[in-house]
């Protein structure tokens, strides 16, 4: 028996694809991925209309798919993260159903507790044997952990593996296994390893950045949880890896051993583990090359699920264990609500990902941002989109000042901690105020009552919509 | 002070604004902003203020601010007007 078919063309027509159905994507190969234009061309092809695309990221490289919405072909679209170009038409109104936006625990619990159900899914992989035994670690596209696709697999009524690398079966040590494959294809590429580094993983040198950075892992410091046994997610922003470097130098001063680095996993990362400040790291997404020589080499980088990582469906997610994670945000109101969905202008140029999984898990969430960035204050009264609930955010870092969130009758002790460590607490509000001096108050956006999108929060209750810019 | 020739100020940069001025018969403005919508009339209102109180009174002026904060559309409106005036 094999499950190789000739081309995606011949798979689709296999899976039974229909009108009005639902297919999923997974985002490892981010802004080099092939996968999501091949299968929607050849969707378009054999014109087959009204498709559901469910991704778990959406990126530039994905802007094909503004003309198959145009084209009827798309009609909705569920993600965790929109890139500026496809969120840009739809903030202009291109699809008339509002894009879901779900959160990387939220995707895989709604599809495991049925309220999201996936026909088709495609998965990305960089070598797969002919039964559909697959992994991310090895091969000419490898992009390392392959988390996020494990619950289109085991969820989806029919699974597609799709490779540019078939090996003679069996693959052993696969990362999704045979069981849930109905079918193989292989392609020429099915993406550009180039493209997989594309976020911004280089520490910043601007002298803002490196303040904020530094308050940040004071913040840490002072919060009494910069001990053995600390667990860390960091962003891949460069104040955030800045703020990592100067907790890592804590760390080997120190001799603090931690449990475990999390996240999407970045060449920082891995040199703290290798420097001995972590004993593992857990990977539900490689960032660079050097975060995927570590997953296939290092037996403590482990690879997760995005339900192990950041579900609400299982027994526990990864996140429940966490200390601390320093993320950032476009937007914080005073209430602590952040904003990383849209940009100043109301167009969509993000999304959660694992933000608000995070900061709900974590002992300590950490928003590390400037106090104004081109003019615009950070801290408005109401963020633009709540993407994750002031409720789960604890500290907000700006270099001008650092606000603690003391609603809900929370870290009251900290507030008193960061203020004998000299650090510069303020009020919320007086972020607002400092930033107003310098810029002045901005004026408010015109934004249309059409929504675009919706925000679910990692539970599947709504939080938040979009509404279309004017 | 006379817009003698054409001179330009400040970058492209985050943050910062781009001034060029040329002579012209008249006093024109042009201004492009990545943050119009929310401070557009705040740059506008400097940049007058800064040509006025430099004695501009013809000349054409573009902006392109990058979501610079007014005292550094000033400095660059008046470094550009300066240079144009013979000035450096």
């Amino acid at each position: 028996m094999s499950k190789l078919v000739e081309n995606i063309g011949e798979a689709i027509r296999k899976t039974g694809l229909k009108d009005g159905m639902t297919i999923s994507f997974h985002h490892h190969m981010r802004n080099g991925d092939h996968v999501l234009n091949m299968v929607l061309e050849e969707v378009a092809k054999q014109g087959i209309k009204d498709i559901t695309v469910n991704a778990s990221s959406i990126f530039d490289v994905h802007e094909p798919i503004i003309d198959h919405i145009k084209n009827g072909v798309v009609t909705g679209i569920e993600c965790n993260y929109m890139g500026s170009k496809v969120g840009h038409a739809i903030c202009e109104g291109i699809m008339e159903k509002p894009v879901i936006f779900r959160t990387h625990g939220g995707r895989p619990s709604d599809m495991e507790k049925g309220t999201s159900h996936i026909d088709v899914a495609f998965i990305a992989a960089p070598t797969s044997d002919d039964m559909g035994n697959c992994t991310g670690k090895i091969g000419k596209s490898a992009c390392g952990s392959i988390g996020y696709a494990f619950a289109d697999a085991m969820n989806a009524d029919k699974v597609v593996i799709v490779t540019d690398n078939l090996v003679p079966y069996p693959l052993t040590g696969a990362s999704i296994p045979e069981v849930y494959a109905d079918y193989v294809v292989a392609v020429d590429e099915i993406g550009d390893p180039k493209g997989i580094v594309s976020g911004t993983t280089k520490i910043t040198r601007d002298p803002v950045g490196l303040r904020m950075a530094e308050y940040a892992a004071r913040v840490i410091d002072a919060s009494g949880l910069l001990k053995e046994g600390v667990s860390l997610q960091t962003g891949a922003g460069g104040a955030t890896l800045a703020a990592a470097k100067f907790i890592k130098e804590i760390m080997l001063e120190r001799g603090i051993v931690g449990s475990f680095g999390m996240g999407g996993i970045t060449a920082y990362m891995v040199d703290m583990l290798e420097a001995g400040c972590f004993r593992s790291l857990i990977d539900v997404q490689c960032f660079d090359l050097d975060a995927v020589r570590s997953l296939r080499d290092d037996p403590r980088h482990m690879e997760v699920s995005a339900t192990q990582y950041a579900g609400v469906s299982g027994k526990s997610a990864a996140v429940d264990s966490l200390d601390v994670v320093l993320l950032g945000a476009t937007q914080v109101d005073v209430n602590f609500n952040v904003n990383v969905h849209t940009d100043s202008n109301g167009y969509i140029m993000g999304g959660s990902g694992g933000h608000s999984d995070t900061a709900a898990g974590s002992k300590l969430c950490i928003i590390i941002a400037p106090l104004t960035r081109a003019r615009l204050p950070l801290v408005v009264d109401r963020a633009l989109t709540i993407s994750t609930p002031g409720k789960d955010v604890d500290v907000v870092v700006t270099q001008r000042g650092i606000a603690v969130n003391t609603r809900y009758g929370k870290n009251k002790e900290l507030k008193e901690k960061l203020i004998a460590a000299h650090l510069p607490v303020c009020e919320i509000e007086d972020l607002k105020k400092k930033a107003e001096e310098l810029s002045g108050v901005p004026a408010s956006l015109p934004l249309s009552d059409r929504v675009v999108a919706k925000v679910l929060y990692r539970d599947g209750t709504e939080i938040d919509t979009i509404k279309a810019v004017k | 002070m006379e817009i003698k020739k054409s001179a330009t100020a400040g970058t492209m940069e985050s943050s910062d604004a781009f001034v060029m001025v040329s002579p012209a018969d008249e006093l024109i403005t042009e201004i492009n902003s990545v943050v119009y919508t929310q401070y557009g009339k705040a740059i506008e209102a400097c940049v007058k203020e800064t040509l006025a109180s430099l004695g501009v009174t013809k000349g054409k002026v573009a902006v392109t601010d990058k979501g610079a904060i007014d005292c550094v559309i000033a400095a660059r409106v008046e470094t550009a007007v300066k240079r144009a005036g013979g000035e450096n």
